[in-house]
């Protein structure tokens, strides 16, 4: 499930939602990306997140799909927020739930690691010396490039 | 055609969304992106450095030498910052 939202989610009520009545669900695992007060280079008061609508949806469900075609999960979950955001509150939220722990942990890390690099989302930092745009990541590339080739499918785990 | 731009090129085009009819010659994304520069010095700055430009074509990301289409809707923006 997606969600591309402007306001605060609360990650317990998401996450027991997701798994409500699914009984063969062993294990949930969430991630929940927060706004810092520091950034690389330097103090900043605030963010705000820039989206593409449209494609935002279309790419987050296409990496979700990936995701269920590389681990068995029993069900998952991105919530994606835009607009102005303080430091402390939240970004992202991603759940992964399955049988067992391991699909559960490396979905969750894989969506994590996949949308950074892949759904059409851009900050722009408030700072004292004025507005800038983050800048992506080498390493956030090389990061989800890791995940390229499916490297544990289910029956390699076993 | 309509053109969308997100993040420091909708600033630095000044344009956040248009409708434009580039000459017939204008086939593909990478001539699409040189016929902008030249469309004023907001264009031409933003467009630069191409590296830091990404690029999709009906809401999936193309590559410069992805053919283009007259109702196509095409997406300029920095490399992507989510998460």
């Amino acid at each position: 499930m997606i969600r591309v939202q402007r306001e605060d989610f609360d990650p317990a009520r998401e996450t027991q939602a997701l798994v409500e009545g699914k009984h063969e669900i062993g294990g949930v695992v969430s991630f929940v990306g927060l706004v810092r007060d520091l950034a690389s280079g330097g103090a900043i008061s605030a963010m705000t997140l820039e989206h593409y609508p449209g494609m935002t949806e279309r790419k987050l469900a296409e990496i979700e799909a990936e995701a269920h075609a590389r681990w068995p999960l029993a069900a998952s979950l991105i919530i994606h927020r835009y607009g102005r955001l303080e430091p402390g509150e939240r970004i992202v939220l991603v759940a992964t739930a399955s049988s067992h722990r391991d699909a559960a942990f490396e979905a969750c890390r894989f969506l994590v690691d996949w949308l950074k690099t892949k759904a059409p989302f851009w900050k722009l930092e408030e700072t004292p010396q004025g507005e800038r745009w983050v800048e992506a990541r080498a390493e956030d590339d090389r990061t989800a490039k890791e995940w390229a080739q499916p490297k544990s499918k289910p029956e390699a785990a076993e | 055609m309509k053109l969308i731009y997100f993040a420091w090129l909708k600033q630095r085009t000044g344009t956040a969304e248009e409708e434009v009819t580039p000459p017939k010659e204008v086939t593909d994304v990478a001539a699409l992106l040189e016929w902008l520069k030249s469309r004023g010095p907001g264009y031409a700055a933003a467009l630069r450095d191409l590296s830091v430009v990404r690029v999709a074509v009906n809401q999936e990301f193309a590559r410069l030498d992805h053919r283009l289409e007259p109702g196509d809707e095409v997406a300029l923006f920095p490399p992507v910052t989510g998460g």
